[in-house]
């Protein structure tokens, strides 16, 4: 008990004394930087305030939030707050003033019609587009496109059903539905197209991706719902498989779809009272607007790269000021 | 061959050793047997009609109009005077949480760091630690501090440590007075168990969005959701504590003439004291579990990258938070039951060496405090430095996922075949592809036969609300999962349970290895097993498995080590083998422990089943995770988690009952069955 009793006391001594050896040599004092910032503080007019950025729960979403939120921050000396959130709970937050944007939505009817003036509360409203362009569609490995090219045609699937059967899809091939957040149809529309397929629901963004790497390492048979923009492609460029074509209406009765999905231009949301501020970021989010490429960009950065969020934007706004020049003009 | 009961081992032959009670339970499985042999007779001939099979995305009536409950809440949010309360609660702990995180995880401006650098903060927990615990326990808590910065999460880590202690606080002072209650009214317990049963069992996935309609984003909503998940251990296990308090030394002190104040502060708290250090315990690791659910909406901690790894699939990313989660979880696990000890050697005889005790208490506080006033002063005693370990932690550990994947992808994937196609379908296509009512009155039977007529009523009432429920066929393919999950879960607890009960060095081995499973976030994990076996069913029961085996390998491992030695000396003297001993001695004796085990094996699995919804396993799991995803389907999830419940009652109440019926079940078993959740200390 002695011993340890004294070994303990001789840490703390060394403890101490390594920590003085320490603050002599390490960083500055805390003192110095408090007033610096107290400075800046008086200086600045605060003219941006703070922006609740909501980050939805995929790569490409980041990249956009956090693009718009450096920019904001750095630029415009902004303080922002990165919310992660799903999508419904996002929406939410707009009438409570908790959540300020949502930079990249795909298209959501029933919150419209919760939250939009024309029917609902009112506490949010469209921005306008962001540039990005969803594409949503069947597609299968790249693997499996070059070896049986004939199927990228909806029409010959059946002829390949067998090779996609799983021990989860009943002896029928196996189609990979997505995360449950996504606007789906495949069950609809593999009935109405007399495909022998069973759809099988991968649950997570993770879990198909996982899926399509794995086929294209093993060269097994996928296919599922997948999108563009995703940073997946660029590692694994899936193809896609060509489904009659989309015509305005043959969506509009989710039993009987028996079409290809629509292009879906993405489009900024933004929280009503925030719209209305006179904060200087409310201007960089209505003209913010970029393509499905920059957007590919900056989640490679992120997903394949390994950067945190924060880093890509930066480095992607380093590399295209001019794009952002345009951003901040009244 | 279709295993379809609850899965207690195959019973032993009966009456070997001499102090083996004849076996009751051997003759159940005759009748079971019938059971299921008649069912399988009926499924061949009516499969396929009435199995009320909804499609994944599909809802019906009710589901839409439970989901009008929730918008009606949505569109009165402006004037709901409930919802203005509960809002001004959560401003409360907005207000809270920030205050704590400007001390000591935020820049407090316009100061460029928090109040207290990290050096103070380090300081001020090990002083804290070495005070209420001992020197051993001192170390770990600094090891523990240190290393959230040296892995650098030192923010995050802290964040978290915030939220769980709040969370505690709460659930303390909340549930204190109902473990009072329940602890001295059977009424009252057999009330709130119902509601303590429905708060551990209902996925959090669907309480989450009406917990941000009442209370709002972030911070505010992970501490009410954690406080909702950790809020029943304290009150079940200190209500229990308090209840097994003797009734002589009541009745002793009652004929003093004490008040019921007295009686309870003087009496009743006192003797109870070590189990409600228990209660304190599991919830505190019950709350830190929640730490990465909490960040599904934009709560504050370790869960933010946990997640983060998820969204960017990569392992490594949220490997290094998930392994500072267990190393939280063992800092606060074994610094409260350190604490415990010595309060309770205090209490006996007080310190043995007084004048030390004052010195290392003044000592240390004058340590800590010099080094708050440095942390104060110097940035890189605030800031935690920067050190590049964590990262090529991460990196190593996708680089190893890789290699194991890329090198084992065959093997995996023939086992998962496997196991789908002679276990996983055969029993599903039984229980989910009879008619309804097959199915329905075969399970009841089945209740009738292991746990009685008791069982069988409460089988009844979960069944109907099921059915009601409108989600029977989804219920059926997760009870599949469930069972078939717990069958593999107990032939690894009878393997490594027997294995560690006989070899010390095997236990001191594992133990670390169990813990770390149990309070692992199950998020690190999914993406090296989705990449091992791909979305499906199989997937969702590994992920399962990595969850319920240390429960229930422990659990065995107790039962085993707790057969007196002098019945397996009588046995060894008479020239049995090693096997002979094993299954005729040791675990015949311990089978009290092996029903617990697969009582805790089957609820904890089903506890999963949220989680393989995220990994394609489909059913109630997926129904879960789309109601959360979608507003207009939360009623299809609300209706998938109340199933859940429902499922989970079912098989405690069936597995309890199969329990209190066997006639050698000494009063151990039963009491570890009130006590859930068993994760402790090596040797406890």
């Amino acid at each position: 008990m002695r011993t340890t009793t004294r070994r303990g006391a001789r840490l703390g001594v060394l403890a101490t004394a390594a920590v003085l050896v320490l603050s002599a040599c390490g960083g500055g004092s805390i003192d110095e930087q408090t007033k610096a910032n107290e400075e800046q503080a008086a200086d600045s007019g605060g003219e941006c305030g703070e922006l609740n950025m909501a980050v939805n729960p995929w790569v490409g979403y980041e990249a956009s939030a956090y693009v718009v939120g450096t920019v904001a921050q750095e630029q415009l000396g902004c303080t922002v707050n990165y919310k992660e959130l799903k999508e419904d709970v996002s929406w939410q937050g707009f009438g409570t003033g908790e959540v300020d944007v949502v930079i990249e939505d795909w298209g959501h009817p029933d919150l419209e019609k919760k939250f939009f003036a024309d029917q609902g509360d009112g506490s949010a409203e469209d921005f306008g587009p962001q540039g990005n362009v969803g594409i949503i569609g069947w597609f299968v490995p790249p693997w499996l496109a070059e070896e049986h090219p004939d199927i990228l045609e909806w029409s010959n699937l059946n002829k390949y059903a067998k090779e996609f059967a799983t021990s989860e899809s009943d002896g029928k091939g196996q189609f990979l539905g997505a995360d449950p957040s996504y606007v789906q149809f495949d069950e609809a529309i593999v009935n109405n197209l007399d495909l022998d397929f069973k759809v099988v629901y991968s649950g997570s963004e993770a879990a198909s991706i996982e899926a399509f790497r794995k086929a294209e390492e093993n060269k097994e048979w996928v296919i599922g719902y997948w999108y563009e923009p995703q940073y997946f492609n660029a590692e694994v460029p899936m193809q896609r498989v060509s489904l009659p074509a989309y015509e305005d209406g043959c969506q509009d009765d989710p039993q009987k779809v028996a079409c290809d999905y629509p292009e879906t231009e993405l489009k900024k949301i933004v929280g009503t009272d925030w719209a209305a501020s006179d904060s200087t970021a409310v201007n960089l989010v209505k003209n913010f607007e970029w393509t499905n490429d920059d957007q590919n960009v900056v989640a490679g950065y992120i997903a394949a790269d390994g950067m945190s969020p924060e880093d890509a934007a930066s480095k992607w706004i380093e590399e295209n000021q001019d794009k952002v020049d345009a951003w901040l003009q009244q | 061959m279709t295993t379809t009961a609850p899965a207690p081992p195959r019973p032993v032959e009966p009456g070997a050793a001499p102090p083996v009670v004849p076996d009751s339970g051997m003759s159940r499985w005759i009748p079971a047997a019938a059971v299921v042999v008649l069912w399988v007779v009926v499924w061949a001939l009516t499969k396929g009609s009435d199995t009320l099979d909804l499609p994944a995305l599909s809802r019906t009536g009710l589901h839409d109009r439970l989901t009008e409950i929730q918008n009606g809440l949505l569109e009165g949010r402006a004037t709901n005077p409930v919802m203005q309360f509960t809002n001004a609660i959560a401003d409360a702990f907005r207000a809270t949480v920030a205050w704590l995180q400007e001390l000591v995880s935020k820049p407090a401006f316009p100061r460029p760091v928090p109040q207290i650098g990290w050096l103070g903060v380090t300081a001020i927990a090990t002083y804290v630690a070495l005070v209420v615990a001992s020197w051993r326990i001192a170390l770990l808590v600094l090891a523990s501090f240190l290393s959230f910065g040296v892995l650098g999460f030192w923010d995050e880590s802290m964040d978290t440590l915030i939220v769980v202690g709040i969370s505690v606080l709460l659930a303390v002072l909340i549930g204190m007075p109902l473990a009072v209650w329940i602890g001295t009214n059977a009424r009252a317990n057999a009330v709130v168990t119902v509601f303590l049963d429905l708060m551990q069992t209902m996925p959090t996935f669907v309480y989450l969005l009406p917990i941000v309609l009442f209370f709002g984003i972030g911070t505010s909503a992970a501490v009410v959701a954690t406080l909702i998940y950790a809020l029943p251990p304290i009150i079940r296990i200190a209500g229990f504590g308090i209840r097994e308090v003797s009734t002589t030394t009541i009745e002793a002190t009652d004929s003093a003439g004490q008040t019921y104040w007295q009686r309870l502060t003087k009496v009743q708290l006192p003797m109870a004291r070590k189990t409600i250090i228990v209660g304190l315990n599991q919830t505190t690791l019950a709350a830190l579990s929640m730490a990465t659910l909490a960040s599904f909406v934009d709560g504050p901690g370790l869960g933010k990258p946990v997640l983060q790894g998820l969204r960017v699939n990569d392992v490594g990313t949220a490997f290094v938070p998930g392994v500072l989660i267990v190393v939280m979880a063992v800092m606060l696990d074994r610094t409260t039951t350190a604490a415990s000890e010595r309060s309770e050697r205090v209490a006996r005889g007080g310190d043995r060496n007084p004048l030390r005790r004052r010195i290392e208490v003044v000592g240390g506080a004058v340590v800590a405090l010099v080094a708050v006033y440095l942390s104060r002063t110097y940035v890189s005693l605030a800031d935690f430095p920067t050190y590049s370990i964590g990262s090529s932690i991460s990196q190593a550990v996708s680089d190893a996922v890789e290699w194991v994947t890329t090198t084992f992808g065959g093997v995996t994937g023939g086992l998962k075949d496997f196991v789908s196609t002679y276990l996983l379908n055969p029993v599903q296509s039984v229980l989910a592809e009879s008619p309804w009512y097959v199915s329905f009155a075969a399970i009841a039977l089945l209740a009738l036969v292991f746990g009685g007529v008791r069982a069988l009523v409460i089988t009844v009432v979960c069944l109907l609300g099921i059915l009601w429920l409108d989600l029977w066929n989804d219920a059926m393919v997760t009870l599949n999962m469930t069972l078939v999950a717990t069958v593999l879960v107990m032939a690894l607890a009878l393997v490594f349970g027997v294995w560690m009960a006989r070899d010390r060095r095997v236990d001191l081995g594992i133990r670390p290895l169990l813990d770390a499973g149990q309070t692992i976030p199950p998020f690190v994990y999914l993406i090296p097993v989705l990449a091992l076996f791909g979305p499906g069913r199989f997937t969702a029961i590994v992920a399962g498995i990595v969850y319920a085996a240390p429960a229930a390998i422990k659990l065995v491992a107790d039962g085993v080590k707790g057969v007196s030695p002098t019945t397996i000396e009588a046995g060894r003297s008479t020239g049995q083998t090693t096997w002979q001993e094993i299954t005729k001695v040791q675990l015949p004796m311990a089978k009290g422990s092996i029903v617990l085990a697969t009582n805790q094996g089957l609820l904890y699995v089903l506890s999963m089943t949220v989680i393989g919804g995220l990994v394609g396993a489909g059913a109630l799991g997926f129904d879960v995770v789309y109601g959360f995803s979608r507003s207009e389907a939360w009623g299809k999830g609300a209706a998938a988690g109340l199933t859940i419940v429902l499922l989970g009652v079912m098989l405690d109440r069936i597995t309890r009952a199969a329990a209190d019926r066997r006639r050698d079940d000494g009063p151990g078993t039963r009491r570890a069955f009130n006590i859930r959740l068993p994760i402790g200390p090596p040797g406890s």
